[in-house]
């Protein structure tokens, strides 16, 4: 699996390269040019991801959401949310936000016992509210900016920072690290994260649809003011346009 | 004739108290409006099982009653279509804004069925006493995790009006900015009309 994921990387970084030089022609209005050089490349890669969620995820996750009792999958999502609470408390403390890390391993710490593993999130309800951190953020915050907007295969939206946060993100991730489970267990969690991810955006999805003019830009342009809005907590400054 | 007079007189007296009763209902702060409104629809909403079900006109009058006198849609549509606003003639500027209107009712009328048992945090403002353009933060708190909803609310002759809304950290006007530049690009700002009333016919069509 880790392997698997480092080969992907290696095509990803030579296919754009090969790309960027590709790209310099096409038509684009000047700030598109600015926050989305690689647009050809990445519209191909958003319509792979497309044709494999319209035929592959959004299915199985249609299916998962139907058999599934909800509060079995409330349980699931609250599951690897309480896992995930380790590293956004290690975000928060790469940040310099100590007392929202405290507040995150206070919650692991309440959700893991009385939660029942994590099933739970009784910690919301005692209001420590979840926060929601990655490396790619970290990275932000630390002042690196965005680069180019990318969309990865599988994955989706990212940008040039936000993959190198991923891939931190998925070197350090518990799954993939722990020696609990063998090779075919990491995959059946890892299908069971990815259902439970899926299912919950299956109504958002639709929304999407019916919003956006042209989906590829409507999800860029969404995806890079939320993530900015991220990175400054829900408070970001305004641009200066 | 003059009883026609009278009732004349009387409809407007009512109207008057009616109006004036609701600009005392109306509170004079970014912050007191937003509370007002969303406190106002949440109340609704709660209090009626054909919205709950999602019934879609019952939604329409809901939005058009509740919250279209508090938003200003067509400095919503201006910003999202930007320079290109001015390339249009008053006439498509308020078909666009019109039509534009009639799409984001589709699209997130149905989330208003959605309302149960969600709780509103109002974060603390820091806007100045004499600011006329202001983000009113709010988290929306229900199952699953927090909803952040900010509104941008403009100072008006008629009172505060909201113009744009952030969900999860995207602005609505900076989301269609391209949208509308994207379809205006390709067809024109007739293209960009007719565009909208395809999505919108396609859409009532769905439903």
């Amino acid at each position: 699996m880790k392997s698997l994921i480092h080969h992907l990387y290696k095509a990803i970084i030579l296919v754009m390269v090969v790309m960027l030089g590709a790209c310099a022609t096409t038509q684009q209005n000047e700030r598109v040019s600015r926050i989305d050089p690689l647009e050809p490349m990445n519209r191909a890669v958003f319509t792979f991801n497309e044709n494999l969620d319209q035929y592959l995820v959004k299915p199985a996750a249609e299916a998962y959401k139907f058999v599934m009792p909800d509060a079995v999958r409330r349980g699931v999502t609250n599951f690897f949310s309480n896992i995930g609470d380790i590293f956004v408390a290690a975000n928060n403390l790469l940040q310099g936000k100590p007392k929202e890390a405290t507040s995150d391993i206070g919650r692991f710490l309440v959700n893991s016992t009385i939660g029942i593993l994590g099933f739970f999130d009784v910690a919301t309800d005692v209001g420590l509210e979840k926060h929601k951190e990655d490396f790619g953020q970290t990275l932000g915050v630390w002042g690196l900016s965005d680069g180019p907007y990318v969309v990865l295969p599988l994955f989706g939206p990212s940008t040039i920072r936000d993959t190198v946060g991923l891939a931190v993100d998925l070197k350090t991730d518990f799954v993939m690290n722990t020696n609990q489970l063998n090779a075919d267990e990491k995959i059946g969690v890892t299908a069971l994260r990815v259902l439970d991810r899926r299912a919950n955006l299956l109504d958002a999805g639709q929304l999407l649809e019916d919003a956006a003019f042209d989906k590829y830009s409507f999800l860029r342009d969404s995806y890079l003011q939320r993530r900015r809005n991220q990175i400054y907590d829900g408070d970001p400054p305004p641009l200066g346009d | 004739m003059r009883r026609q007079l009278l009732k004349t007189i009387l409809f407007s007296s009512c109207v008057f108290l009616g109006m004036s009763s609701a600009f005392a209902q109306t509170p004079d702060t970014a912050d007191g409006l937003v509370k007002f409104v969303v406190e106002d629809v949440m109340t609704t909403i709660k209090n009626d099982k054909a919205i709950q079900s999602g019934d879609l006109r019952k939604i329409n009058a809901l939005v058009d009653q509740k919250i279209l006198p508090h938003s200003n849609f067509q400095k919503t549509t201006q910003l999202a279509m930007g320079r290109n606003w001015s390339k249009a003639t008053p006439a498509q500027q308020a078909l666009i804004t019109q039509e534009f209107k009639s799409l984001l009712i589709r699209i997130y009328g149905g989330a208003l069925a959605q309302v149960k048992d969600q709780k509103i945090q109002y974060k603390p403002s820091r806007a100045a006493a004499d600011d006329t353009d202001v983000i009113v933060r709010t988290v929306v708190i229900g199952r699953g995790d927090p909803i952040q909803l900010d509104y941008r609310v403009e100072k008006t002759a008629n009172g505060w009006k909201v113009y744009d809304i952030n969900v999860l950290g995207a602005w609505l006007v900076e989301s269609y900015r391209n949208q509308f530049n994207d379809q205006i690009s390709k067809g024109g700002v007739e293209g960009l009309i007719q565009f909208l009333q395809q999505r919108n016919s396609a859409l009532a069509a769905a439903k």
